[in-house]
């Protein structure tokens, strides 16, 4: 049934036909006709943020940790330009975001006019679609197609631009429909004969692991309950990327840490020697290979990947399964029950052996002290002391992204938010902001660097107008530390800029915006501090100061193989300096 | 998949064996919507891949569909890269490699000016027949051939021109189509 509505008023009930709670937004010029209608009614909770590019992490935020799609809306020219970060950044982590811009009315589209810019041109390689509406009477029928291309298949980004005039003109709105999209349908049940071939191969490997990565959070939770079973009836070991944290519990004996750069001893070389890989949902990052001529070398490989462009990009596989990670799961399980396969028991038995060895080495093991409070501790004692509330953890990005990676460990989906592909810095503090509004009642941490957090600290005025809780637990070591580490490998110990001169006084900052502020310098008196911070109600900025010069190990140098992994233990300086060559320079 | 096969060594082909870069025509059938090919192109310039020959038009009225005939070259690789990144892209309806399925009709049109008089006037005509092109414009001191074929006989009549006084040439770029009696 066609009402007859003005653009605007179809903005808000395609919102609230799409179930959505939250948006994230600021206002301009350009989408005053939607504020107007966002005013006029209750359903829609408008969260008006400081910048827009808080609007897209916090966007992100909220998506990853509920499995919604995350909304923002902001207006034309800066309004959408500031969104662009937010984009990419969910394009990289596959987050289903739909950002609605305003624009300037369609007569003066292509003039130059105030606050005009090519949104659709700009976001074209940084959404996975995009529409410039300029027919009031589309406007319905592509928010609600935006929605679907938001989430189905490997979800992203998408931006649906609306000029003023189509805000202001009448036109019929049209509910969601069931109807099939004409062209976007993507795979989602793998093919049974690679299905039936994957647990062929995978019965009869003597050195299997299971990698993992962000798309079996993306499939659900389902999926990551039909991977726990998989893994636990095969028995084999299992590691994953950054992004995949939390899908498989970090407190099982079968998990091996997480790998790639910074990844654990025993996760990279398990992959570097294993005969079979079952990579589920995870996409050959460079980050996660090393060199790729030198990427596990014997090993054969099946990839499941809802996204056929991930397969054979950067490492040819044996069998390619094109597929959702939940139904492929799910069908592999079925399989792997009803043959019920003979395994090489004793094979198993010497590569859980030599991967014990591997354990033994204590990859992340770090020299503690007593006088200054060791970034490492720091995140081990927030770990221990926050593990059995309700946690939600985002990060920044930079070496203090790594450590958390390392040494907090998750045991559930959607628990951990972190700028994965991307690397932007400033993502921390409001993707809390969107992971507490989801989830008002739980403990939510940005784990951050000094330099990262200064990056998007507008929004600590957010989470006060909103009664969001967040916490923020810098560890502060004045250094761009991450950057610091790549100059000592790199460049002599050149420390060209890497430091911050003059860092603000982040108790201050943190009364200034109406939080809590408390600062730590001590280790023995860390463990109070942290306690204290989970008590406080309101929002709180922690001043971790941890040592200066620490490095992020154990890292695979770029240009590296995975078994030529650095050691934090026993690196000198000078083999730090040494460590990269010419070839691996240029990477990055 | 050859399930016999032993767990030995990993198809990954490393930087030590090269693969030979090839051409390819593929044939994209898309919606005609605003910025349709500003995606497509953008796609290829975004990741680096060439793009050789581009030719695009609304085939399909009623339907608002479009062809895309794009001819690229790559390692077969990359090749299977811009296929699967093509089809990742929302409007577009399907991506086929009219090359390496061996069906691949190809024709080109090129409009090609050139002037002189006296002997070279007489053998470019003379030349002109032979490749079936036609005059399409002309004066005492030049012509205008149509031509149309294949790409390399486009080249080749070109290439002769060359010596005859060409001045300028425009070329439609590749359509091309499936042969047999299903579509493409
Ligand atoms: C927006 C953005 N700019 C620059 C970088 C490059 N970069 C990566 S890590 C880093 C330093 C981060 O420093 P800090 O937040 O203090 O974290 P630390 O490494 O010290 O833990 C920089 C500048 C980035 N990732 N994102």
């Amino acid at each position: 049934m066609a009402r007859t509505m003005t653009g605007a008023e179809m903005v808000l009930e395609a919102l609230k036909d799409q179930g959505v709670e939250h948006i994230f937004g600021y206002p301009g010029g350009a989408v005053l006709p939607i504020y107007d209608e966002l005013f006029q009614q209750d359903k829609v909770k408008h969260i008006l943020v400081r910048q827009e590019g808080g609007a897209l992490h916090a966007a992100e935020g909220y998506a990853r940790s509920s499995g919604k799609v995350g909304v923002a809306l902001v207006t034309s020219g800066p309004g959408a330009t500031n969104a662009v970060t937010g984009l990419t950044d969910a394009l990289m982590d596959s987050i289903p975001l739909v950002c609605i811009t305003g624009q300037v009315p369609t007569h003066l589209i292509g003039n130059d006019a105030f606050q005009e810019c090519d949104t659709v041109g700009i976001t074209r390689p940084c959404t996975k679609h995009n529409w410039l509406v300029k027919n009031v009477n589309d406007l319905a029928r592509i928010l609600h197609e935006a929605f679907y291309i938001a989430k189905a298949g490997r979800p992203g980004p998408v931006v649906v631009d609306i000029p003023k005039d189509v805000q202001f003109a009448t036109g019929n709105y049209v509910g969601p429909s069931n109807i099939a999209h004409k062209t976007y349908k993507p795979r989602v049940k793998p093919d049974q004969t690679a299905v039936r071939d994957a647990v062929d191969l995978m019965a009869r490997a003597k050195k299997p692991v299971f990698y993992t990565g962000g798309g079996v959070i993306n499939s659900g939770p389902k999926a990551s309950q039909l991977l726990r079973e998989l893994v636990r009836l095969t028995g084999y070991p299992i590691t994953s990327t950054l992004m995949g944290l939390g899908a498989y519990p970090a407190s099982d004996k079968q998990w091996l840490g997480m790998l790639g750069m910074h990844g654990t001893y025993e996760a990279n070389l398990a992959m570097h020697d294993c005969d079979v890989m079952v990579a589920v949902g995870a996409r050959f990052d460079d980050r996660i290979t090393g060199r790729l001529d030198a990427f596990a070398p014997n090993s054969l490989k099946i990839q499941i990947d809802i996204d056929p462009s991930s397969i054979n990009k950067n490492v040819k596989v044996d069998i390619p399964i094109v597929g959702d990670v939940a139904y492929t799961l799910e069908d592999m399980l079925r399989v792997w029950k009803s043959k019920a396969p003979q395994l090489d028991k004793a094979a198993h038995k010497s590569w859980w052996k030599q991967i014990d060895g591997w354990r033994a080495k204590k990859s992340l093991s770090y020299k503690n002290s007593n006088d200054v409070i060791m970034p490492q501790y720091a995140i081990e004692r927030l770990f221990a002391l926050t593990k059995d509330r309700d946690s939600y953890i985002t990060t920044e990005v930079g070496q203090h992204q790594m450590w958390a990676a390392q040494f907090y460990h998750f045991d559930e989906p959607n628990r951990w938010m972190t700028s994965g592909g991307l690397g932007t810095m400033g993502y921390g503090l409001p993707a809390a902001i969107g992971a507490q509004l989801a989830h008002p009642k739980s403990l939510v941490i940005d784990i951050a660097g000094d330099a990262s957090i200064l990056m998007n600290i507008q929004e600590a005025s957010t989470a006060v107008q909103y009664d969001l809780p967040v916490k923020v637990f810098i560890l502060n070591n004045q250094y761009m530390g991450m950057v610091r580490q790549w100059q000592q490998l790199l460049h002599g110990n050149r420390l060209s800029h890497s430091y911050t001169e003059s860092l603000p006084d982040f108790v201050k900052l943190a009364e200034a915006y109406g939080w809590t502020g408390m600062r730590c310098d001590d280790p023995a008196e860390l463990d109070d501090a942290i306690r204290a911070m989970i008590e406080t109600k309101g929002p709180v900025i922690f001043d971790c100061r941890v040592a200066t010069l620490a490095n992020c190990f154990p890292m695979i140098p770029s240009g590296k193989a995975h078994n030529e992994m650095l050691l934090g233990e026993d690196v000198s300086d000078e083999e730090v300096e040494n460590a990269i060559g010419a070839e691996g320079k240029v990477l990055v | 998949m050859n399930m016999a096969k032993p767990l030995a060594k990993s198809h990954y082909v490393g930087p030590g064996a090269v693969q030979a870069v090839v051409s390819r025509t593929l044939s994209v059938l898309v919606d005609n919507e605003p910025g349709v090919l500003a995606r497509v192109i953008g796609l290829f310039s975004g990741r680096g891949y060439n793009i050789d020959s581009l030719t695009v038009t609304e085939t399909e009225h009623e339907k608002h569909l479009s062809r895309i005939t794009i001819v690229t070259r790559g390692t077969p690789d990359v090749i299977e890269q811009i296929k699967h990144q093509l089809e990742r892209l929302v409007p577009i309806h399907r991506v086929r490699d009219l090359t390496n399925e061996g069906v691949a009709l190809e024709r080109e049109l090129a409009l090609i000016k050139v002037s002189g008089k006296g002997e070279k006037r007489i053998e470019a005509l003379r030349i002109a027949e032979i490749f079936r092109a036609k005059v399409v414009d002309t004066s005492t001191e030049h012509f205008v051939f149509e031509v149309t074929g294949k790409p390399s006989k486009i080249e080749e009549f070109i290439q002769i021109m060359t010596e005859l006084g060409l001045v300028e040439v425009s070329r439609t770029g590749i359509a091309a189509i499936g042969r047999g009696p299903v579509s493409s």
